[in-house]
């Protein structure tokens, strides 16, 4: 136990050294900056991130539980298609996603042009049309890519559920609406909870597409701070601060369900599902056709369009670019997984405030924009480069120069430490639904806790390892940031090449190294949908 | 058990020495290199880095980035940093790096042969490469002219709400409200912004060309932009850009009185380059006319050297006066800018 409580709590240290960086931010004095932006912009900014965050959090919790419930209890006409598709929105950078709809729906868009050539409108006074940049706008782009977290997390914790308290709320006379409400709902919640905190944290971290859009967010303030004040201290500070928000917002959840059971009786079977018919499997086919309509197909149809329209096909560096982006994003999420089941396996062996304190910072990364992670990275890493360098000079008399900043391994721990929470939420809440007595089966029977993990909790987790993958996988391809500002020389990912095009003001141009995450990332999206489906607890395969 | 122990360490310390070696004789022994940090993106310099190599046989590494996060970096890495050149735009980012101690004073001839005094630094703790105006586009139809002749005026009330502008989180747009702070001081500065946020046609958005064509498209009477956006369009072949700059007028400001706001993009030898002269061969390329002729053509900017014209679209836009201020100056206001275009709720 006491090598368990050692490892969980030296990883979460070394995770959270760069958190506990941008923190110690905190205490550098900066009162004149800070009376400055609360006395102008600030207010503004606070204002904007709530709305977006409730308005993104009330549609990806929407989206995401309704379609998990439909795909994993009914079953409809293209049930099985759906329940892979369901998840595909997600490999499109939220950036990319606004990129495109503002191609298709601007002023010289197709859509405004087609309805003017068709109504005969000459000029935008003529008529009135939706201005996609904007606070609704970036909404419902962020909500389109960031539903298929809630509806993972929600669908594998459907799928986990003892079919027992179904059968038994049922039998109890409840219909079918009222066993989801009052039953399976809240059964599911800490991993609809885990969905939702993720979909929540990367909204209130991205700049990408609110500045694109033009919507100041605390982010933009953070932004600015550093790249219009040269202020990166302060910045740091504002980092810290939404951090904090977010760990409270963590935490109140928590404490809002304290007490309640979400592991059930250990029986399994085949679930009978609802075999929905007439209109409402009509419905129900819709409901799950619209998210993967809007939130994938017809944006990656414009893009391939626009590919093929800008002649610029992908070419030899592309494929360097695909090959430094799948290696870095496959290293980390194997990374990632393999901590996060450290931490949560730790924590559920040695419990206490002192792991649980450790795993909750570590896992808090998620919650900061990626520069300054990378800022919180390179402080320590360069400091201690340095001092290396120094002692090495001084002592052995030659220098060492910087062994971690700039290099590959340097990317790869700002990618576990930004990703961590993806894949700690998603294996603690399958985690959770492993009930103590198995554990206690399997040390009395002899087996060490780390012969547990491998041969009873592994195989019952294998869905939520998988997604924990995927989904770091996925968001190490979509991450720029953090790549950007601690890349080595000669490093370049299809994310970089993207954004630096559509910055441009290239948006067709960008389309195709767009293109290429998203079907990097489509992959294992799949491959891993497929085998969560067959991996339901009693399933026959 | 206990005594393989002591082993295992002997053996992960000998490792780590060997891998310390291997990193620090890979980072010393590239003598004929220079690695170069550039806030410019890579499609608009890597042809002139390799007629560079072409020309003196120096190989180059390139990692772009945003101005203020490399200069970020530079900073960490301190003397052990692998860059030799930094290469970045706006002349704000540029006096940052210098204050920041990152980049180290370079003499040298050509350079000050090469670049007109007004785009370098007194001390030559950086270069200017290319210049750039900040100027005002109209339409004839809608606006008169004589009411948007300075900076100044398109804050006037009487203008009305015409005037088009991208963010203020901008740097261009942060170093020309730094300009007016140098020139007429903060409080007065102020008075400005609020003018000027007052007679917006729309929020702040997009990017400096997007600022022209809604010009062009009536969306504003007013726009502000460098003056490179408009001369690509001036050179694209494309019907929409061409339908573009014939409706849209170019008005080069305060030609009465100090000039239009100039701006450079430019470069530094840094303080760790441990290959101080094949950096300085670099910066001496870019500011000679080879490179100079390329950078009017393609990116349609002035050239700082005097020896070379600027593209024909850039002429066509016609002659005009330049603000002497000391670009130096400009990155002291540039914090109070801010503050002072937040007060002012230009977003």
């Amino acid at each position: 136990m006491r090598l368990w409580f050692s490892l969980v709590v030296g990883i979460a240290v070394l995770v959270a050294a760069p958190i506990l960086v941008i923190v110690a931010h905190l205490f550098v004095p900066a009162s004149e900056h800070w009376q400055h932006l609360a006395g102008t912009v600030l207010p503004r900014y606070v204002a904007n991130s709530l709305l977006l965050m409730l308005g993104v959090g009330a549609g990806t919790l929407v989206i995401g539980v309704s379609t998990a419930w439909l795909v994993s209890m009914t079953n409809f006409p293209g049930r099985r298609l759906f329940e892979w598709s369901l998840i595909v929105p997600l490999a499109i950078p939220s950036y990319v996603i606004a990129f495109t709809y503002t191609g298709l729906l601007e002023f010289g868009g197709p859509v405004q042009t087609f309805l003017r050539d068709f109504f005969g409108w000459r000029s935008a006074a003529d008529y009135w049309f939706p201005q996609i940049r904007s606070l609704p706008g970036a909404i419902v782009m962020m909500t389109l890519v960031f539903y298929p977290y809630v509806y993972m997390l929600s669908r594998a914790a459907f799928l986990e559920q003892s079919v027992c308290v179904l059968d038994a709320s049922r039998t109890l006379g409840r219909g079918a609406w009222s066993t989801f409400f009052g039953v399976a709902l809240p059964l599911a919640r800490p991993a609809v909870a885990g969905g939702l905190a993720l979909a929540l944290m990367e909204t209130l971290a991205d700049f990408g597409t609110v500045d694109f859009f033009s919507v100041d967010t605390f982010v933009t303030g953070i932004y600015r701070t550093w790249k219009g004040m040269w202020l990166p201290a302060v910045a740091a500070q504002l980092g810290a601060v939404l951090m904090l928000f977010i760990l409270a917002l963590i935490l109140l959840e928590r404490w809002s369900r304290r007490g309640r059971v979400s592991h059930t009786t250990g029986y399994y079977r085949q679930l009978p599902r609802f075999q929905l018919r007439g209109i409402t499997a009509g419905l129900a086919s819709l409901a799950c056709a619209i998210p993967v309509f809007f939130g994938f197909l017809l944006p990656v149809t414009a893009m391939a369009v626009w590919t093929w329209q800008s002649r610029q096909l992908i070419d030899s560096r592309y494929v360097e670019m695909a090959l430094s982006s799948l290696m870095l994003a496959t290293i980390s999420a194997v990374i990632a997984v393999g901590t996060a089941v450290i931490l949560a396996y730790g924590r559920r062996l040695v419990p206490g405030r002192i792991t649980a304190v450790a795993v909750q910072t570590a896992a808090l990364g998620y919650a900061v924009p990626g520069a300054v992670i990378a800022l919180g990275i390179m402080i320590p890493f360069a400091f201690l480069d340095n001092a290396i360098d120094d002692f090495a000079r001084s002592v052995f008399g030659f220098s060492t120069g910087l062994l971690l900043t700039g290099t590959w391994a340097a990317l790869i721990f700002a990618y576990v430490v930004r990703f961590l929470a993806v894949s700690s939420n998603t294996i603690e809440a399958s985690l959770q639904k492993v009930t103590p007595s198995m554990d206690g089966a399997a040390r009395t029977l002899g087996l060490t806790a780390g012969q547990t993990l491998r041969r009873v909790h592994g195989p019952i987790m294998r869905a939520s390892l998988l997604t924990a993958g995927v989904l770091v996988f996925v968001d190490v391809m979509k991450e720029l940031p953090a790549t950007l500002m601690m890349r080595p020389f000669g490093l370049n990912t299809l994310a970089i090449r993207s954004f630096e095009l559509a910055s441009d003001g290239l948006l067709k141009e960008s389309a195709s190294p767009s293109l290429a995450i998203v079907l990097a990332g489509l992959i294992p999206v799949i491959l891993a949908s497929l085998m969560i489906a067959r991996s339901r607890p009693g399933q026959s395969s | 058990m206990t005594s393989r122990l002591p082993v295992m360490k002997l053996r992960i310390t000998a490792f780590f020495l060997v891998a310390c070696l291997l990193v620090s004789g890979v980072l010393t022994a590239n003598a004929a290199e220079v690695n170069i940090y550039s806030s410019r993106q890579e499609h608009l310099i890597k042809h002139l880095l390799d007629d560079f190599t072409a020309e003196t046989g120096i190989r180059y590494n390139l990692l772009t980035g945003d101005g203020p996060g490399l200069l970020e970096r530079l900073r960490r890495e301190g003397r052990n940093s692998p860059a030799d050149v930094l290469i970045t735009v706006d002349v704000a980012n540029l006096v940052a790096a210098k204050n920041a101690e990152v980049l180290q004073p370079i003499q040298s001839s050509v350079l000050e042969e090469n670049i007109l005094p007004q785009y370098r630094d007194d001390e030559g703790f950086w270069y200017g490469l290319s210049a750039r105006a900040r100027i005002i586009y109209y339409d004839p139809e809608r606006v008169d002219q004589d009411k948007i002749t300075t900076y100044e005026s398109l804050a006037d009330p009487e203008l009305g709400q015409l005037v088009c502008v991208r963010s203020s989180s901008n740097v261009y747009n942060i170093s020309l409200t730094a300009s007016m702070i140098a020139h007429h001081g903060e409080e007065q500065t102020e008075q400005w912004v609020r003018g000027l946020v007052g007679n917006f046609a729309r929020s702040p958005q997009d990017n400096d060309t997007a600022q022209i064509r809604a010009v062009a498209a009536g969306e504003c009477g007013v726009g502000i932009a460098n003056s490179y956006y408009f001369a690509r369009l001036l050179a694209s072949d494309a019907p929409a850009d061409q339908d573009v700059t014939s409706r849209v007028q170019v008005m080069w400001p305060n030609q009465e009185d100090r000039g239009a706001h100039m701006n450079v993009s430019g470069a530094g030898v840094t303080m760790s380059s441990r290959n101080v002269d094949a950096a300085t061969k670099l910066i001496e390329f870019l500011s000679g006319e080879h490179a100079q002729e390329i950078y009017a053509r393609v990116n349609n900017e002035f050239p700082v050297n005097p020896n070379v014209q600027p593209s024909g679209p850039v002429v066509q836009m016609g002659t005009f006066k330049a603000d002497e201020l000391d670009l130096s100056v400009i990155q002291k206001h540039t914090m109070d800018a801010v503050r002072v275009m937040d007060r002012g709720g230009w977003r």
